[in-house]
């Protein structure tokens, strides 16, 4: 989970940071700060206009970029960025940026519907044992059961794998 | 109730196959505190250090919020001696978690209870216990190149050094028989927590009703952090008969639940 946020982060900020290269005044730590604070608010670009591709003043990262609403001299523009491949699957970024602010971040391609999938390499689904095990036949670090009291530890299986220090 | 003291030193350490562990055996809060160490920093001066600032972050937490003791500020918070304001700052954290647990388990959840005779009283002790081990457990994120697996009763915290390296594997306790297992689950980087009645009597109850849960036996979650572990698996057994259905609704949780009547239903 963290991985993928931070990653993600990064992410954000390498978009941040193309746009702060053509029209931002502000340092690349403050116009990173404020979008992974809230994504609208303290980029303070110097123009209405966001360009951070190399095709046209209205090109994302990826080249797919549309101008949402019919106002001139402010208007939004969405920049939707490449699709990155991850660990996870693909991710891509969409901001929306008007008058020279990010005003919005989307995120329009994402690894997966299920969150879980995200953290799949830190832990898998619980196997269920057909059969009841008793420690010995188990090959476990921990157990995890309802709390164990200072009172019934010594009667419980982490005891006698704390004891066997295996 | 805390400190029944144990030896400081490791146990025994492993002669079987596979790296060597180390273990470590304390009492805090009332519970055993367990840790299994692998890798470079397993019994070495270092590995002993974060074990005992592991053991005394925990017994600060049971300082400021043990129902048990008269003068923790939580106590002192629920009697209204003192107000948010004069407490440490980890209390209004601690609050907050058990508020928002309070909103998503529907009220199932709460720090504020209601006794059999009636009486709200002020118990944050289903928010403390994961959200300290999951805090303490940073002393041992600590050690370079070294694996870590703490529980404290029965709930706990892993971590692997390699995010692809070998997982610590958990037993899941039977409910109806906790010298036995019901499942394994491999963990490398995340938490285990498991609520029930096994151990400790009746002691969990719904808190809208203030009666304890007749159809589920036990729960236990698998996330990414034990504060939430721990908090998913209280709520979810204090709903009882709707906890797979609640569980499976969380993001980013795997999970077991284990009914009376012997169903066992796997969440993830």
């Amino acid at each position: 989970m963290r991985r993928i946020v931070l990653w993600f982060m990064s992410t954000l900020t390498v978009v941040v940071l193309l746009f702060g290269y053509h029209t931002s005044t502000s340092g690349p730590s403050s116009a990173n700060s404020s979008v992974v604070s809230s994504g609208s608010d303290g980029y303070s670009g110097s123009s209405g206009t966001a360009s951070s591709g190399s095709t046209s003043d209205t090109s994302g990262t990826s080249g797919s970029a549309s101008g949402s609403s019919g106002s001139s001299s402010s208007k939004a523009t969405s920049v939707t960025g490449d699709t990155a491949q991850t660990q996870w699957g693909p991710v891509q970024v969409e901001i929306t940026v008007s008058g020279g602010r990010i005003t919005a971040v989307d995120v329009p391609v994402y690894p997966s519907d299920n969150p879980r999938d995200q953290e799949i390499n830190s832990y898998a689904l619980p196997q269920l044992i057909q059969e009841t095990l008793d420690q010995q036949s188990a090959n476990i670090d921990m157990v995890s059961g309802a709390t164990v009291t200072s009172d019934g530890y010594l009667q419980s299986l982490q005891s006698a794998l704390d004891q066997a220090g295996l | 109730m805390s400190a029944v003291a144990a030896a400081p030193a490791p146990a025994a350490t492993g002669a079987g196959t596979g790296p060597r562990v180390a273990r470590y055996v304390e009492h805090v809060m009332g519970m055993p505190i367990s840790l299994a160490l692998r890798g470079r920093h397993v019994d070495d001066r270092r590995a002993r250090d974060a074990w005992d600032e592991v053991v005394a972050d925990l017994r600060d937490a049971d300082q400021v919020f043990s129902t048990y003791r008269d003068d923790s500020a939580i106590s002192r918070l629920g009697r209204g001696e003192i107000t948010l304001a004069d407490c440490p700052p980890e209390v209004q954290e601690v609050l907050e978690l058990g508020q928002i647990a309070r909103v998503q388990s529907d009220g199932a959840f709460d720090v504020r209870r209601r006794t059999a005779t009636g009486e709200t009283v002020l118990d944050p002790s289903g928010v403390v216990k994961g959200w300290a081990v999951q805090r303490a457990s940073a002393w041992l994120h600590a050690l370079p190149d070294t694996d870590f697996c703490l529980s404290a009763g029965g709930d706990l915290v892993c971590h692997t050094d390699d995010p692809a390296g070998q997982p610590w594997r958990v037993g899941i306790e039977d409910p109806a028989d906790p010298h036995r297992l019901i499942g394994i689950v491999p963990v490398r980087r995340g938490a285990v927590a498991t609520s029930g009645t096994a151990h400790r009597g009746e002691h969990l109850v719904d808190a809208r009703t203030g009666t304890p849960p007749a159809a589920v036996a036990s729960v236990t979650v698998v996330a990414g952090s034990l504060t939430w572990a721990d908090i998913d698996a209280t709520a979810a057994y204090a709903l009882d008969a709707e906890a797979a259905t609640w569980l499976r609704g969380r993001t980013g949780r795997a999970g077991l639940v284990v009914w009376r009547d012997g169903r066992v239903e796997r969440i993830g």
